[in-house]
């Protein structure tokens, strides 16, 4: 029950003009981020990230948390409306949410979206609040050896559960990783990889590397594809609201196995997705009238919006309490925290208890006003997609520089930011999935440094990650998921000498 | 988001410029050259141990040893592999670099100019050139757009953004 009186704690923190007003800044931002093609979650918050250097941490990720729920948000209004999924993860929701407007349903099926975003992300904010703490209290015992499983375990889970092709998981990742030591290093305060060029000397900053990637990647993919957007109108009347919540409880089970799903996937990294198409495929499969799914069901709205949020936000859960971030919106909300000299992990729940509460407050009431707000405004944000693409591609053009520009006051940064949007391009039309660059890039510094410190501290013994049963066990789990899709083909053959009886009939 | 919705038809028939793999294998070859490189730097950093454990260099070299293998793997998978389908075509290519070039300008301009007038320029000059919008429209909504950004940024959150000659004149 401590967690309780902290969080009525964080709550007090919160309740000032002040910081009520950035949160519904930061949720028009959000709304309008996420409702812009090429804009979208991680590149959203990277790029408006400058604007809260000026703020205290507390304001400042009170305001970015709530840019992210915006984002979160307005991507189903692309998907529903426009059949366009806003971010992969909303592409489930496309399934039955545009056949819905295309029946003229276009306002119960933006209510459902939004609602069961809701309580998706609510569940997962209660399984923040009460689990958060026990895992950063468990995770303080951890030293370097543990850390470094534990990264190992993000990065080989990446590769061995990705859907991509192993070799490009692998080269994302190696790449990310290599970049993240360019400059000086850490332990030692040698430069490396620098090839004495000075503007390499402070590194390749991350969410430079983001707003390339995933913003000026994305508005070139957008005019490759050349989007015609013919979308709905909807507006939402208190009517349709109060309709689709009173068939809310019918849907119980859906809701909480969605819940249920996305908070499991999202605590483990990359998970959204698989999250929202597996909460899709579950509800079809257990309901009664499966072929309707497809046809515009309100059920196949909700199930995979639910658990997309859950898993959105449970990501947070290993970023707050062990640094590790799950997705890649996480990852920059963490490089977030380090910009003002927040160190996400065990101890942050020691040392910056009202931050950390704070943030938590912020993530429930971030998204009560997010649900009010955007029912109230969608033909606001609908209105957006019919500004002209001509008009809209340059703009996003022009705030991802400064996005760029901002983070460290250098010229190199938006030429930089221009590399990383052509790569980025190449990279997601071979299909190197970019998420694992992101998190390794994040990560990198990190993780290099647990290893290092644990090879010091046992002098150059690679056996120290099997010393105890905690960190053995990580990195023995680590190796499983790395190897996993051999490990499931061989046990698959094995299953096949076992019982070869029951396969023949 | 209409982007040129009327001429929408000819889209599929453009001939490909280049298949995925030859862009695949093109890659691999990159990040080959890229693992070496790194290899060698680190190589010299120093990827051994000395007194105080492991150098600089010792972890990014077995990182780049990683990337050379996956690349390699990488090449070899795409010289063994059938031919496969296009990596863009023509005319899909075409509209890409309207798009990279005006921001490869753009950014030339920012160093000189300064980030507002090139802001403003290449809204102006996108809006009207590619999107074919009346130019008292393109040039309102690049005023517009640019005075909220300086506004936004340089008065109110104190962000400074690099800024040229008409920013001098004006006193900024």
């Amino acid at each position: 029950m401590e967690a309780l009186s902290l969080l009525v704690h964080g709550f007090t923190v919160l309740l000032t003009w002040k910081t009520l007003i950035l949160m519904m800044v930061g949720l028009v931002l959000g709304i309008f981020v996420g409702v812009l093609p090429g804009l979208g979650g991680p590149n959203g918050v990277a790029i408006l990230l400058p604007l809260t250097f000026s703020m205290d941490p507390t304001s400042a990720i009170v305001m970015l948390s709530c840019i992210y729920w915006g984002a979160l948000f307005g991507g189903a209004i692309t998907s529903i409306l426009f059949n366009i999924p806003g971010e992969a993860w909303s592409v489930a929701t496309t399934f039955d949410g545009y056949p819905m407007a295309q029946k003229g349903l276009a306002a119960e099926a933006l209510t459902a979206a939004f609602t069961s975003s809701f309580i998706g992300s609510l569940v997962a904010v209660m399984l923040i609040t009460f689990l958060a703490p026990s895992v950063a209290d468990f995770a303080l015992r951890f030293g370097p050896p543990e850390f470094f499983s534990v990264y190992l375990l993000t990065f080989c889970s990446f590769v061995g559960l990705g859907r991509e092709e192993k070799h490009k998981t692998i080269i994302s990742m190696a790449l990310g990783l290599l970049l993240a030591g360019v400059g000086m290093d850490t332990v030692s305060g040698t430069l490396r990889m620098t090839f004495g060029w000075s503007e390499l000397f402070r590194g390749v900053n991350f969410l430079v590397a983001v707003i390339g990637l995933f913003g000026i990647s994305e508005i070139m993919l957008t005019m490759e594809e050349r989007l015609a957007l013919r979308g709905h109108a909807a507006s939402i009347s208190l009517r349709v609201v109060l309709k689709v919540w009173k068939d809310l409880p019918k849907y119980w089970v859906t809701l909480l196995r969605s819940s249920a799903i996305g908070c499991w996937l999202g605590v483990t990294p990359g998970g959204a997705i698989a999250a929202s198409f597996m909460g899709y495929n579950l509800a079809k499969r257990f309901s009664k009238d499966r072929d309707s799914f497809g046809t515009g069901r309100i059920e196949g709205v909700f199930a995979p919006e639910t658990a997309a949020h859950a898993s959105g936000t449970a990501a947070l859960l290993p970023m707050l309490a062990l640094g590790i971030p799950g997705s890649g919106t996480a990852a920059i909300l963490l490089g977030g925290l380090m910009v003002w000299g927040l160190n996400p992990g065990p101890l942050l729940f020691v040392e910056q208890k009202s931050f950390v509460w704070g943030l938590i407050a912020s993530m429930y009431l971030g998204n009560i006003v997010g649900l009010v707000l955007v029912l109230t405004t969608v033909p606001i944000f609908a209105s957006i997609l019919r500004v002209p693409f001509s008009a809209i591609a340059p703009m996003i053009v022009v705030s991802c520089a400064i996005g760029a520009y901002a983070i460290q006051n250098a010229m190199f940064d938006i030429w930089l930011m221009l590399l990383f949007g052509v790569v980025g391009y190449v990279f997601k039309k071979i299909g190197i999935p970019l998420a694992p660059f992101t998190l390794a890039l994040v990560l990198g510094s990190r993780a290099e440094d647990a290893f290092r410190l644990s090879m010091i501290g046992a002098e150059g013994d690679l056996r120290v990650f099997w010393s105890n049963g905690l960190v053995g066990s990580i990195t023995t789990l680590a190796f499983i998921l790395l190897f996993w899709p051999v490990i499931s083909k061989v046990f698959g053959h094995l299953g096949q000498f076992v019982r070869p009886s029951a396969r023949t009939n | 988001m209409a982007v040129e919705e009327t001429e929408n038809a000819a889209g599929d028939q453009s001939p490909a410029v280049t298949s995925t793999r030859t862009v695949d294998i093109v890659v691999s070859l990159i990040l080959l050259a890229l693992a070496a490189l790194l290899a060698v730097d680190n190589w010299r950093t120093g990827m051994s141990w000395d007194a105080s454990g492991p150098q600089a260099g010792y972890f990014p070299f077995y990182l780049s040893v990683i990337l050379g293998a996956a690349s390699i793997y990488g090449l070899v998978k795409g010289f063994i592999e059938p031919a496969s389908e296009p990596f863009v075509t023509r005319e899909q290519l075409t509209r890409v670099m309207q798009m990279f070039v005006p921001t490869f300008l753009f950014v030339v301009v920012t160093q000189w100019l300064g980030l507002y007038v090139a802001s403003f320029i290449l809204i102006v000059g996108f809006m009207t050139l590619i999107g074919r919008i009346a130019l008292w429209k393109s040039l309102l909504t690049s005023v517009i757009f640019t005075v909220l950004m300086f506004v936004t940024f340089e008065t109110a959150f104190d962000v400074i953004m690099p800024k040229g000659p008409l920013e001098a004149l004006l006193g900024y």
